[in-house]
């Protein structure tokens, strides 16, 4: 531990790192036109279309485009209130489980059971007990999301080095106290690393619900399910995909900036890419 | 143990003492034995050492002064209102910088901010870390984190002293330099002081009375006076008569591996 260290330094960025990922896109680019005009039988061909193509059915043609925005929006705010609310419920329920020995033994099996039942095995339940609703897709995205948050928050909480607890012990810290001033600040790493897996799984969840719901607010899942049973929408398929993917990328990468600005000062592992 | 986990007991050492350790034993749920009728008192303006072999309880010992540790045996006089205790590593909040390192125990006191702001400017001053004041944890060097421990400990002024092994972690030289800074703290400040080391040069230099451990069930069996005034300069290690003392130390420490 006695490594010094130059105060943090913004990394150059180097050749590698923008001809890298370049050459990469371009490959993947020739092969996509490859296939969709050589690669494929002429029968099947219709299933991978061109880029220009879906660039042109998917984000030129206004109509279907502001179509996918509207989709993906509603999407984005089921995602948010299904993470903000897993946020807020996982956070406190871990607190109290740090806290008192007989809740983490209660509630614990429970977190466990949460995680490990499928979630599309509870869709079709969510969907008809809350009619198909904006609460319901929000549901299913908390269920979705909130493990990793009590798991990591707990987990950070119950991290703290020994030493620190001796320290705060020495001077007769109230609990509130040494949770405020030691638990919480020393957890965040691994509660901001929770807060990052939680925000994809979540945008999963707003779309792994909407496209089983088939019903409701169309979000960008319902769009997927219906430019998928023809072939003339398979372009549009194609876009709608993209952007449910940039939406993930997106959230992931907020939240990865979110990290390195609140404890990128002091955590060295703060250096999240994206 | 009251809610915070420290032992209650708080009772104030009688007959102008600092600290009084009265025939103290440990021994742990498991059966280890860390502690046998260990007798000591260290006075205000005292600076005590123990060394011992590794594992032989020293560490035991602070922590049953601090109140963190319930002896099994015996008991221990000190006020535990106004304990310094530098630990063994420098445990800084990795969190906060310099400035709210050395803030963090009259945080915790209640102090109010600009009363906090005013004794971690002193304590930061105290240990000559001026200018690193904005400077986190990561950033500074095994021996600049224990002089940050250091001031936290200061900003208090406790009259006593604990210290746990604080220096066995950063190089010989570093630990040469913060041997004789801890030793001007001493003499400025006049705390009493219960230091732990496995350190012979360390123990004699800083010392005013050096007591060795033996291994488990650790006991003392000896008792050095160093008859050296203070300020001591860092030539005292070539003193003859320093080398003298640390022999005997020394040799006293080997017959308490057996």
């Amino acid at each position: 531990m006695s490594k010094t260290r130059t105060p943090t330094r913004r990394r150059q960025i180097t050749l590698v790192d923008v001809a890298g990922p370049t050459l990469i896109f371009v490959a993947f680019l020739s092969f996509w036109y490859w296939l969709s005009y050589y690669g494929m039988s002429e029968r099947r061909r219709f299933l991978v279309p061109p880029l220009h193509k879906v660039v042109q059915d998917g984000y030129l043609d206004w109509k279907n485009f502001s179509k996918m925005l509207e989709a993906l929006w509603l999407t984005t705010q089921v995602a948010m209130w299904g993470l903000g609310i897993a946020i807020a419920l996982g956070m406190t329920l871990a607190i109290l489980m740090s806290q008192a020995r007989w809740v983490e033994r209660s509630v614990w099996p429970y977190a466990v059971a949460l995680q490990s039942i499928p979630i599309l095995a509870l869709v079709p339940l969510l969907g008809i007990l809350f009619n198909y609703s904006f609460n319901a897709r929000v549901i299913v995205c908390i269920i979705i999301a909130i493990f990793p948050i009590i798991n990591n928050t707990l987990f950070g909480i119950q991290s703290v080095e020994a030493g620190h607890h001796d320290l705060f012990t020495l001077h007769h810290t109230s609990r509130l106290t040494r949770l405020r001033k030691l638990q919480l600040p020393a957890a965040s790493p691994a509660i901001f690393a929770g807060f990052r897996i939680s925000a994809g799984l979540s945008v999963i969840g707003a779309i792994v619900g909407d496209f089983f719901f088939r019903k409701g607010d169309k979000g960008i899942g319902i769009l997927l399910d219906q430019y998928a049973a023809r072939t003339t929408t398979i372009p549009r398929l194609y876009a709608a995909t993209i952007l449910a993917g940039a939406l993930g990328y997106l959230v992931f990468s907020v939240f990865g900036l979110l990290t390195k600005a609140i404890i990128g000062k002091w955590h060295e592992a703060a250096e999240v890419p994206g | 143990m009251d809610d915070t986990g420290v032992v209650a007991q708080r009772s104030k050492p009688v007959g102008g003492l600092a600290l009084k350790f009265d025939r103290v034993s440990m021994v742990f749920p498991n059966g280890t034995e860390a502690a046998l009728d260990v007798s000591f008192s260290v006075k205000p303006g005292e600076f005590v050492t123990i060394v011992g072999p590794s594992g032989c309880g020293k560490s035991t010992l602070l922590r049953i002064a601090a109140g963190l540790l319930n002896p099994t045996g015996g008991s221990v006089e000190v006020d535990r209102e106004r304990l310094g205790y530098v630990f063994q590593d420098a445990t800084l909040l990795p969190w906060r910088t310099v400035q709210g390192n050395v803030e963090l125990l009259p945080e915790l006191h209640g102090y109010a901010k600009d009363e906090r702001q005013a004794l971690a400017t002193a304590a930061i001053d105290l240990v000559g870390l001026n200018g690193f004041e904005n400077h986190y944890p990561k950033t500074l060097s095994g021996g600049m984190k224990m002089r940050v421990s250091l001031a936290r400990t200061l900003t208090l002024r406790p009259p006593v002293f604990l210290f746990d092994e604080p220096f066995s972690a950063v190089d010989e030289i570093t630990r040469m330099h913060l041997n004789e800074e801890t030793q001007e703290l001493f003499t400025n400040e006049g705390f009493a002081g219960l230091f732990i080391t496995h350190s012979i040069g360390e123990a004699v230099f800083m010392s005013t009375k050096v007591l060795v451990m033996s291994a488990r069930p650790g006991r003392l069996v000896a008792e050095f006076d160093v008859p050296f005034g203070y300020p001591r300069k860092s030539d005292l290690r070539f003193d003859s008569q320093f080398a003298e003392l640390c022999g005997s130390v020394s040799e006293a420490l080997r017959g308490a591996y057996t």
